[in-house]
């Protein structure tokens, strides 16, 4: 498959490894390149999207033109000219009902 | 630095929160340097009184508008609706937005909410203040 330039946003805390870029550019023909071809240009960002087998960790989201690639071919999803594909860490938190239970 | 709110932005959270109540809700804050220009929000698809998450999409969306705007984020909140307003273990593991605000607002007190802020930056909590403007 053809790498295609991609649109890359990227929110806040992952912009530490892009020196301050919310917008980068980068070649990949599927969503799987594309997070290789980022570390290539961004060491150490990768670790942040990916656990050690490779998955996509659980509070990342990834949206390509605004669809979360779980809902498509996770990392095989292939990407086409110009698509715009955003990596969004979750929020999230909450109280262990723990205590409720005492 | 403080979150800077209008008094008429903090009713809205804790309208919010009670409307949610017992479930939690959450929500973004937009502005500038602190200064909160819009309360978004959210929607807490875990639908529970323990934890929420924002849904992604309307994350997302929001994101977008708050970037077309010219703003930043400034700020997350969520409700507490059993406990006190302060970060729990789960907050804390969870925070992936170091540069954002945490808002904290609990409704242990039905009648009196209180309102707090933190930053929580490697796993370690510091208190923010909270000023309310007229408006």
């Amino acid at each position: 498959m053809k790498k295609m330039p991609a649109q890359v946003y990227l929110p806040t805390p992952l912009r530490r490894y892009t020196g301050g870029e919310a917008k980068v550019i980068v070649d990949a023909a599927t969503v799987g390149e594309l997070l290789e071809s980022l570390e290539r240009k961004f060491p150490g960002i990768l670790s942040q999207l990916c656990d050690e087998s490779g998955e996509v960790r659980s509070f990342i989201n990834i949206f390509v033109n605004g669809t979360e690639i779980r809902q498509l071919q996770g990392k095989d999803t292939s990407l086409a000219d110009g698509d715009e594909v955003s990596i969004i860490p979750a929020m999230a938190g909450g109280e262990p009902p723990v205590w409720s239970r005492e | 630095m403080a979150l800077r709110l209008r008094k008429n932005q903090v009713e809205e959270i804790i309208r919010h929160a009670r409307e949610e109540y017992p479930n939690e809700c959450c929500g973004l804050l937009a502005g500038k340097d602190g200064v909160v220009e819009e309360v978004y929000r959210g929607t807490n698809v875990d639908h529970s009184p323990f934890t929420y998450l924002m849904d992604p999409a309307e994350q997302l969306k929001f994101f977008k508008e708050i970037e077309a705007k010219g703003w930043e984020l400034v700020g997350i909140y969520h409700s507490h609706t059993h406990s006190q307003a302060y970060p729990s273990r789960t907050d804390v593991e969870k925070a992936f937005y170091p540069e954002a605000i945490y808002v904290i607002v609990s409704l242990q007190d039905q009648q009196n909410p209180v309102i707090r802020a933190f930053r929580i930056l490697d796993g370690k909590i510091s208190e923010e203040d909270v000023e309310v403007q007229e408006g």
